[in-house]
């Protein structure tokens, strides 16, 4: 009977996982096929074909390494940004008696739960009035501003559970502000930094709306709405297309497996306060 | 300094975001005021109507669906046992990817031809082949499969996560007093779950107020806006009819949507502070 119910269990799991992660196996699968092939077998045919042709097509022709480049020139400095200034806050804000901070880290966070519409006219306008509009610098402000409030709700609950005699016997060593920050506070926050470091690259390197809100030319997009735009040039190329949209997919990929733990934490990070 | 930054970026835009909405505006001129009638005309206008029902259904479907699917799955994945490691990075693996990567995938599903076709083909139900994306008649819902694909395994680890919170002695005193698992999980783990139930609402009703993406990359809300969402009319009613004020206005419209949701979050989220 148990062993029964294990066989069952494992059946329908596997079955499951096939209709999770076929989709990604068969457009992977797809990425290395000859257009002649698809053309004349359709896309939900077996493969009969090998190529590696078609990353290079994206990489090159479709203007995936651009991108790519571009992405990695919002997304890098956007996190490191956002995550130094949210901590800042979080440590002002949880370490010392600043009147209303309790007012200040309620509207930081209600201004990351608003619907990003609201904002988005304004800051494109914006964007315009300051001479940043279609510049990596307006992806990387707008980003860094949107971000901060739920980094630093997030941070300042973790600081906030900190001892405080650490502070104190550091401040009757002789430590100052700064030192008890950097030498001190950073490190113990190391764990909640990871997961929110981990957790806000993918969401700013898989973000669509603002890049097509605050940019405009071609060659100034990331990867995520570049790879529309390789839709539009290499219509029937399903190969091609594949390819670039496994390229697009590598960097998070990468991010998640290699902080795998921190992830998965930081993404319950909120959820189990 | 932080506060400053994000004044800038979110408190200021959002108010000149209402401002704009009492305006008629094309983007070069200088805005002018024109009071409500924005919103007179949203009342009578049956694209704003139809986006606003797709949202409600969006909401029902891919909210519902998402939170059911991912407790299911994080109630048959919660136990520690061989292959269990496996079956939840399989269901989250969409979850790491970006909504255009996601469309993509299905698009190829959906494709004449593609895998959907012959799949249908393959069991004998030629008939319902139909060009899924451009078909006014499954066009959202078609959309809407993608979305809760990746959905579910967020949803998931979110409720796994509550989950493991929980204190096993309840359910063994549950036990011991002769409930059955049905019994169990409706008077112990469900009331228990309370904190993640609310966040995960939360994080849904914002998620699909904010749905935009998938959307856009797979339909942009057509063919003749039937999976219009208010998300992608009030982004090509700004910049493609630019018409910024009237965008504005069916902004302030998904705010007031989202205003219960953030409210509620704030009022826990100010409890906890207290």
């Amino acid at each position: 009977m148990n062993k029964l119910r294990t066989g069952s269990f494992h059946a329908g799991m596997i079955l499951l996982s096939l209709l999770w992660l076929g989709p990604v196996l068969w457009v992977v699968v797809m990425s290395t096929r000859s257009f002649d092939d698809i053309a004349a077998h359709g896309v939900g045919s077996l493969p009969q074909s090998f190529t590696l042709d078609t990353y290079r097509q994206a990489w090159t022709d479709g203007g995936e390494l651009r991108a790519l480049i571009n992405s990695m020139l919002v997304t890098v400095p956007s996190v490191a940004l956002s995550l130094c200034l949210a901590a800042m806050a979080a440590f002002a804000l949880s370490r010392f008696r600043i009147p209303g901070r309790r007012t200040m880290l309620l509207l930081m966070l209600a201004g990351n739960l608003l619907p990003p519409q609201i904002l988005l006219i304004p800051v494109s306008k914006f964007s315009e009035l300051t001479g940043l509009y279609d510049t990596l610098w307006a992806l990387i402000t707008v980003q860094v501003g949107f971000g901060l409030g739920f980094y630093t709700f997030v941070l300042h609950g973790f600081m906030r559970d900190l001892p405080g005699e650490i502070q104190e016997a550091a401040t009757i060593d002789g430590a100052g502000t700064g030192q008890i920050f950097t030498r001190i506070m950073l490190p113990l926050t190391r764990p909640a930094l990871a997961a929110l470091g981990a957790l806000s690259f993918t969401w700013i390197f898989n973000d669509l709306l603002w890049a097509i809100t605050v940019l405009r030319t071609d060659d100034n997009m990331p990867v995520t709405p570049a790879l529309l735009g390789l839709q539009g040039q290499f219509v029937s190329s399903w190969n091609v297309i594949a390819a670039g949209t496994v390229i697009a997919a590598v960097p998070t990929v990468a991010v998640f497996l290699r902080f795998q733990r921190h992830f998965v934490g930081g993404l319950a990070l909120g959820a189990v306060k | 300094m932080p506060f400053a930054v994000e004044s800038i970026w979110v408190f200021w835009p959002a108010l000149q975001g209402f401002w704009f909405s009492l305006t008629r505006w094309d983007g070069m001129s200088p805005p002018t005021f024109v009071g409500t009638d924005n919103y007179v005309e949203l009342a009578g206008d049956a694209t704003f109507r139809g986006a606003l029902l797709n949202t409600v259904i969006w909401l029902v479907l891919f909210g519902g669906l998402s939170v059911l699917g991912g407790f299911g799955m994080a109630l048959v994945l919660q136990k520690e046992r061989r292959g269990v490691g496996f079956y939840r990075a399989a269901l989250f693996t969409p979850v790491v990817f970006s909504l255009v990567v996601t469309a993509l995938v299905w698009r190829v599903f959906y494709q004449p031809d593609g895998i959907a076709d012959t799949l249908l083909r393959a069991v004998g139900l030629e008939h319902l082949i139909r060009p899924w994306l451009a078909d006014p008649q499954t066009a959202l819902y078609a959309v809407i499969l993608p979305a809760l694909w990746r959905q579910i395994g967020y949803v998931m680890v979110l409720f796994l996560a509550g989950l493991k919170a929980i204190d096993p002695a309840l359910h063994e005193a549950a036990r011991m007093d002769g409930a059955n698992s049905w019994q169990r999980l409706r008077h112990v783990t469900i009331p228990q779950l309370k904190g993640v139930n609310a966040v995960v609402l939360s994080v849904i009703v914002i998620d699909s107020l904010r749905s935009f993406d998938i959307v856009w990359s797979l339909t942009k809300g057509g063919p003749y806006h039937s999976s219009e969402l208010l998300s992608t009319y009030m982004y090509s009613t700004a910049f493609q009819s630019l018409r910024l004020g009237y965008a504005s206005a069916i902004a302030v419209v998904i705010f007031v949507l989202a205003l219960a949701v953030i409210l509620g979050y704030l009022v826990r989220a100010f409890r906890e502070e207290a």
